[in-house]
Parts: structure tokens; sequence; C-alpha cells
């Protein structure tokens, strides 16, 4: 077991095991966020809970902290040591004939959702850190001396949608994150061994999930900003 | 037809190399994309140049010595054959053909169109064999029964002729197709189960130490190498790497 992170395969094997968790964790971010759409107390009590529940707070989110950074810190490791493994490029490569674009351009396509990342930390996550372990604020309430207030979670999400630009913004993100979600879906199942007979129904169901999933969280962004516009 | 070839030129290891143009003209659409080199180079001993250096040996597709980057695929743009197997009717009159070397930081060149993939036999020497005694007492081999599913995934697997095409195509330059064909030959069979834990430990790690790059599953191998070995030979490998990791 030793140094298996020190082998192709075991690093191969260590970014498919982050690729997975981060591809549960998106469908329980959508199945979240989509609430906001049709109840917002649902949505506000549902939120309330994430951000305040220990387990989720003090374990899961580490964790997720930590398999997100593993994950492209991986990536960016696996891209450089793929470029050194051909000094000298063709003069022509036709890499249309033989793979898909998304399969060669994963860290393009990565270091746009890590880009995602940082903004979507400086809007969310930061001020949550700041509401609730610098100012201490663990109501949940838009007026935290007004229990009649109500939680601030759906007027923050509101709020951020009320921009075009970032509007646009995130819709060119999940854009992107299907394109990786194209190819990684299934990347990972063949990273940890698995092809076989199931293989082709994984294939169509992982083609589902990267197409579903993104265009749900535009439909949200979407939604919220129109709501914004029209009203 | 008449042809636009641009071929790289490299004296040797240590020279920077480049891409020289030559004319060819009455090419055949019958003949094989060798023999058109061999053409080539008849011309340019004619004229006091120094032939074009590429490798070939059986001309029938079993070897796997020919190799050649052909506007940018490995053997050519045809789908399941080696160079020596590919027809001038896939071109055109009139077209550009750029022809290089097969590209990897293991496969260096060492002439022209020809490199160096010892590489591969490095990683065979580490894992690629059963140990028996041959010496007198052999064993006949229909002695043990073997699943007939079985019996064939592994014969597609030991169809890999090495040729490194898998490697040249791939945009990591990584070598796991060929390795996992050569691991899946032998796990497969109760004869290389005996060895299965050292052989894909080892071969994976020579795989590494020669400085092939990391498969991220684009498939492009399976794609253009000649004999259709499919990617479920690298999960097979990755799996078998995984078990014996666990083990060892
Ligand atoms: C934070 C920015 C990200 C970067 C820089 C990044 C980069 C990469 C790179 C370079 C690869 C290819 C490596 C390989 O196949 O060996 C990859 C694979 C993958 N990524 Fe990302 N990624 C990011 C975020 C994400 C997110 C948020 C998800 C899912 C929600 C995700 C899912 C996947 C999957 C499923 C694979 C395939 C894994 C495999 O082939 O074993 N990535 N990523
Ligand atoms: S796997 Fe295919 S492309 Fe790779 S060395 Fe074997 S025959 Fe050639
Ligand atoms: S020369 Fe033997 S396979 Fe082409």
């Amino acid at each position: 077991m030793s140094g298996i992170l020190n082998s192709s395969i075991g690093r191969k094997f260590a970014m498919a095991l982050s690729a997975l968790f981060l591809m549960f964790f998106l469908l329980q971010h959508f199945a979240i966020n989509i609430l906001s759409v049709f109840s917002p107390e649902t949505f506000n009590s549902t939120s309330h809970f994430m951000g305040t529940f220990p387990l989720v707070q003090y374990v899961l989110q580490p964790v997720l902290i930590f398999g997100v950074i593993f994950h492209f810190v991986m990536g960016f490791v696996l891209e450089i040591r793929n470029n050194k493994a051909r000094e000298v490029s063709y003069a022509k490569n036709n890499g249309g004939a033989n793979s898909t674009w998304m399969s060669r351009n994963m860290i393009w396509s990565g270091l746009a959702i890590l880009a995602f990342i940082c903004l979507h930390f400086y809007d969310f996550w930061f001020p949550e850190i700041n509401t609730k372990f610098i100012q201490g604020d663990m109501t949940g309430l838009i007026d935290p001396n007004n229990a009649d207030s109500g939680f601030r979670y759906f007027e923050e999400l509101q709020h951020k949608f009320e921009s075009h630009v970032r509007t646009i913004i995130y819709v060119i993100a999940f854009v992107l994150l299907a394109l990786h979600l194209l190819h990684g879906f299934n990347s990972a199942f063949q990273s940890v061994g698995a092809n076989n007979k199931y293989t082709k129904g994984l294939k169509n169901f992982g083609k589902l999930y990267a197409i579903i999933i993104p265009l749900g969280f535009i439909f949200i962004a979407i939604f919220h900003h129109l709501k914004h516009v029209l009203s | 037809m008449n042809l636009t070839l641009k071929i790289w030129r490299q004296k040797n290891a240590s020279d920077k190399g480049k891409l020289v143009d030559y004319k060819i003209s009455d090419v055949s659409p019958d003949m094989s994309f060798l023999e058109m080199l061999d053409v080539l180079n008849e011309q340019l001993i004619n004229e006091g140049d120094e032939p074009v250096a590429f490798d070939h040996d059986c001309r029938e597709g079993i070897c796997g010595m020919c190799s050649l980057y052909i506007n940018g695929e490995a053997h050519g743009p045809d789908r399941g054959v080696t160079t020596c197997q590919l027809h001038m009717r896939m071109f055109k009159d009139g077209d550009t053909i750029f022809i290089e070397p097969f590209r990897a930081k293991a496969f260096p060149v060492v002439k022209d169109l020809v490199v160096d993939r010892s590489s591969f036999d490095r990683i065979q020497h580490a894992g690629g064999f059963i140990s028996v005694n041959t010496s007198g007492n052999t064993i006949d081999a229909n002695a043990i029964p073997v699943n007939k599913a079985d019996a064939d995934k592994a014969f597609e697997a030991a169809t890999c002729i090495g040729c490194g095409a898998c490697v040249a195509t791939c945009k990591n330059s990584s070598a796991m197709l060929f390795v996992g064909a050569k691991v899946s030959q032998f796990a497969l069979l109760p004869q290389g189960k005996v060895e299965a834990t050292d052989r894909v430990l080892n071969m994976v790690r020579q795989m590494d130490e020669e400085g092939f790059g990391n498969c991220t599953n684009t498939g492009a191998c399976e794609v253009e190498c000649p004999k259709g070995i499919s990617l479920e030979n690298i999960a097979r490998m990755n799996r078998e790497y995984l078990k014996a990791s666990l083990k060892g």
C-alpha cells in the first residue's frame, strides 16, 4: 500500500476518488438549491440546517474543501507530468480524429471551474464565515435581534442574482462544468478499474448527469435573475 | 498522383532536427505507404542525398516495427492498420503529407523517423512473462482448462504487437494500453495468476521509470491501435494494480 501516490495508477485512482466525491457533493448541492425555486421556506430551513449542523460544518465541509484542493492540485500535477512525457511536440496533430475535445481539455475546463469556485467563495462562503464565526451570529436571521425577521439565506441568494454579469458568469461556468463532466464522469469509473457490462449504461447515465445537473444550476441562476428583472 | 511530403529529418539523437519538404510524383494508389517512401529514397539516393531512415520489418502488419506519425495520426488516417498496411489510396493527388517520428520522451529519436522503443522491452522484462521450467519436462499448456470467455479475452490482449502507436497518439504519451494488454494477457489465465501480484507492480513501476505519462482516459489509443486493443485492458490493469498494492 505504501507509496501508492507515487505511482501513475495510484495518482489516477486518487484523482478519480476525489472526483467521484465532488460529483456526489454537486448532486447534493443541486438538490438544496433547486428548493429555492419551489419553496423559499424549505430552502431557508435546509440551508440553516446545513450551515449550523456540526457534522456538516466541522466534518463534511473540511472534507469537501480538502477534496476540491486535492482534486485541482493533483490535476495540475498530472498535467505538468504528462506534458513532460513528450518533450518535442508534433508539427501536425489531429487529436479530433481519435478523442473528444472535452477529454483533451480537462485542464482548461478545470481552470475555468477553479476561477468560478473563487468567485463562488467570495459570493457566499466568505460572507457566511464572516457572519457566523467572526461576527458570531449563528441565528441565520436577517436581523439577529429580531426573531420574526426570518432566515436570511433566500434573500442573500436573490440579491446575488440581481447582477447581469454574475448571472452570465455563472451560466458560462456551468457550461464548462458540463464539458468537464461529459468526459470526467466515465473517466472516473475507468480509473478505478470499472469497465464491464454495465459500462455502456453508465456512460449514458454519465452523459445525462453531466448535462442535467449543470443545466439545473443554470436554470436556478436564470430563474432568480429573471424574477428580479421582471419584478 | 503527385504529393508534397514534409518529413522530419534528424541526423542523430543529439541533432535538433527539422521538417524538410520533398516532392514526389507518379505515386500509385496501390502502393503501401512504405513503398512510397522506398521510391522517395531511391530518388534521394540517385540525387546523391541521404535517404530517409524509417523502421520496418515484416511489412504485413504483424511485427509492430513500422511506426510514423502521418498527418497527425499514428499509422496515418486509416483504422486498424499499421503503416506498412496503409495504402496511398487513402490520399489524394496534390496532398501535403506530414511524416513525423512517434514522439515521447520514452521513445527518443535515433535518426530521422527511427525511434528507440526499447523502453517497451524493459517493461516486458520487468514482468511480461510466466516462469515455467521448459528444460525437458515442459507441461502441456492444454492440461489446465481455461474458461472460453477468458481465453478469448487473453488472446485479444495478446494480439498487441508492441508498436507504440498508443504512446505516440496519447496526448500524455501514456503506455497504459500496451502495459494493460501485456498485464491482461496473463492475468486472465491460470498460468499467469501465480505471479500476478509481482507482475503488475513491477511492470507499472518500470513504465513509470521510463518516463511515460499518465492515462487520462481520452481513448485515443484504442482508436489508433492497429490491433483494436480495448480500454477494458487498462481498467483490468488498474484493478490488478490496486489489488496488488493492497496485498504487497
Ligand atoms: C477546481 C477546479 C478543477 C480543476 C482544476 C480540475 C481539473 C481536472 C483535471 C486536469 C482532470 C483530468 C485529470 C485526469 O483525468 O487524470 C480532472 C478530472 C476530473 N474532474 Fe476535475 N477539476 C476541477 C473541478 C472539478 C469539479 C468541481 C468536479 C465535479 C463536480 C470535477 C470532476 C472531475 C471528474 C469526474 C474527473 C475525472 C476523474 C478521472 O478521470 O479519474 N472536477 N479534473
Ligand atoms: S496496444 Fe495497440 S497501439 Fe499499443 S503497442 Fe499494442 S498494438 Fe501497438
Ligand atoms: S513492418 Fe511489421 S507491422 Fe509494419
